[in-house]
């Protein structure tokens, strides 16, 4: 099933001979249980993609569905209500609020939604629980390490029953045992049945995903192949 | 390969049997690098003839023979791990010649041939990312292995990346011949042959 479609995207900032032209005709899509790592470099439109992906910006141009819904025929109600049901962020600097202690944090999506106070603790506890946080619920973020506050993050994305993690350089201000640790945790989220977008220009943390999209000057310019398993690593090949 | 050293750095820790140290070998690096018990017997009887290691009893040769290290083997195995070792690029890297020549040929977009290689390593990343993936926690030799490849592969990647961005601005920027002499970059010897 796909979960993220997003078809002929364009965007384009300022006009005339200031015109910025971010995305160009951009086609992706993504199936539940798929993780996918957008590469580029900077100024590429890693990060206007995710953000249109996620409704957080709308495309000049074209069309993003999630979950089969199109975001652009949506109020902006209705995008607000998707973004708090169905989409998960994860950003570099993790975004928790400082006054909320990390299960508040995590249940925040929901309580935004309406769920009761009682029943989004509980489940805020079950997704720390997962990433091993249980005795760092009533911690408040500045009393958490920094791949604790990454992992809270990541509680806070898939809490509840979303479709879709979206992360822009998630681990970037983590050391590479952390962030491996972050990539992991979300590479078993998406095994579990969301749709992941990664954008970063690291390719370790890329290597993470099953399928890595190449991006230059706003548009897919290539993607890997789906992955051979890792027992061909082990057997001689004439290029190794 | 460092088999020899291996297998001393093995018998460090007491006598062991000639399928024991396969073994342990395979499983201390993760089986990532397999090793067949002929090739520990040679290396064993070439470690016995040095003097670094001796065997239970000469006539008896097979599976039940033990190995142990010598104080010579010791002093041998402590100099080894603090050697480091030869780091210097191959001569003529491929990869590295690849780039540097597809920037002058006609029809070719160099781009198209930097990307074909980052897909590549990208691909090979992700191969050795799903082993590390299953692995379990305490597989801690396995999990070093593929670190090492993933580390190598990755600075490959990168030096792609950095490749691509220098060439996209020396093509953007006309070219401007530098006043004087050209600068000789003295080469550095057993680098560029």
């Amino acid at each position: 099933m796909t979960t993220l479609e997003v078809r002929g995207v364009s965007k384009v900032y300022g006009e005339g001979s200031t015109e910025v032209h971010a995305l160009r005709s951009v086609d992706l899509s993504i199936d539940a249980g798929e993780m996918v790592a957008v590469m580029g470099p900077s100024g590429s439109g890693k990060s206007t993609l995710l953000t249109i992906a996620g409704s957080l910006e709308q495309p000049t141009s074209g069309e993003v569905l999630v979950g089969g819904e199109a975001l652009g025929a949506m109020s902006r109600n209705g995008r607000a209500r998707l973004r708090r049901r169905a989409i998960g962020y994860v950003f570099q600097d993790f975004n928790l609020l400082a006054g909320l202690t990390a299960v508040e944090n995590v249940a925040l999506p929901l309580e935004l939604d309406g769920v009761s106070a009682k029943a989004a603790r509980a489940a805020g506890m079950r997704a720390l629980d997962e990433l091993g946080l249980t005795d760092r619920a009533s911690r408040y973020p500045d009393e958490l390490s920094g791949g604790e506050r990454q992992r809270v993050a990541i509680a806070r994305a898939v809490v509840g029953d979303r479709q879709l993690l979206l992360a822009d350089e998630p681990s970037g201000a983590l050391d590479s045992v952390n962030a491996e640790a972050v990539m992991r945790l979300m590479h078993t989220a998406c095994r579990r049945g969301m749709a992941g977008v990664v954008v970063t220009h690291d390719a370790q943390l890329a290597s993470w995903a099953d399928r890595v999209v190449f991006l230059r000057d706003g548009r897919v310019v290539d993607q890997t192949a789906p992955a051979a398993g890792p027992e061909s690593l082990l057997e001689p090949s004439p290029g190794r | 390969m460092g088999v020899k050293h291996a297998l001393l750095a093995l018998l460090s820790e007491g006598p062991k049997y000639g399928l024991q140290l396969r073994q342990e070998f395979e499983s201390r690096t993760g089986e990532v690098w397999p090793l067949n018990v002929g090739q520990v017997y040679t290396t064993l009887q070439r470690l016995e003839r040095d003097g670094l290691v001796e065997s239970d009893d000469e006539s008896e040769d097979g599976p039940q023979k033990g190995f142990r290290i010598t104080v010579e083997g010791k002093e041998e195995l402590e100099v080894w791990l603090r050697t480091p070792p030869d780091l210097s690029s191959p001569p003529r890297d491929e990869l590295v010649m690849k780039v540097l020549v597809a920037f002058g040929v006609p029809g070719i977009d160099v781009h198209e041939v930097i990307q074909a290689h980052r897909r590549y390593g990208v691909e090979l990343m992700q191969q050795w990312t799903r082993l590390k993936e299953g692995a379990a926690e305490h597989e801690v030799g396995l999990a070093l292995a593929v670190d090492a490849e993933l580390f190598r592969l990755d600075s490959v990647v990168r030096w792609l990346d950095a490749a691509d961005s220098r060439m996209r601005r020396a093509q953007a920027e006309p070219r401007v011949a530098p006043a004087g002499p050209p600068v000789r970059v003295r080469r550095r010897a057993g680098v560029w042959r």
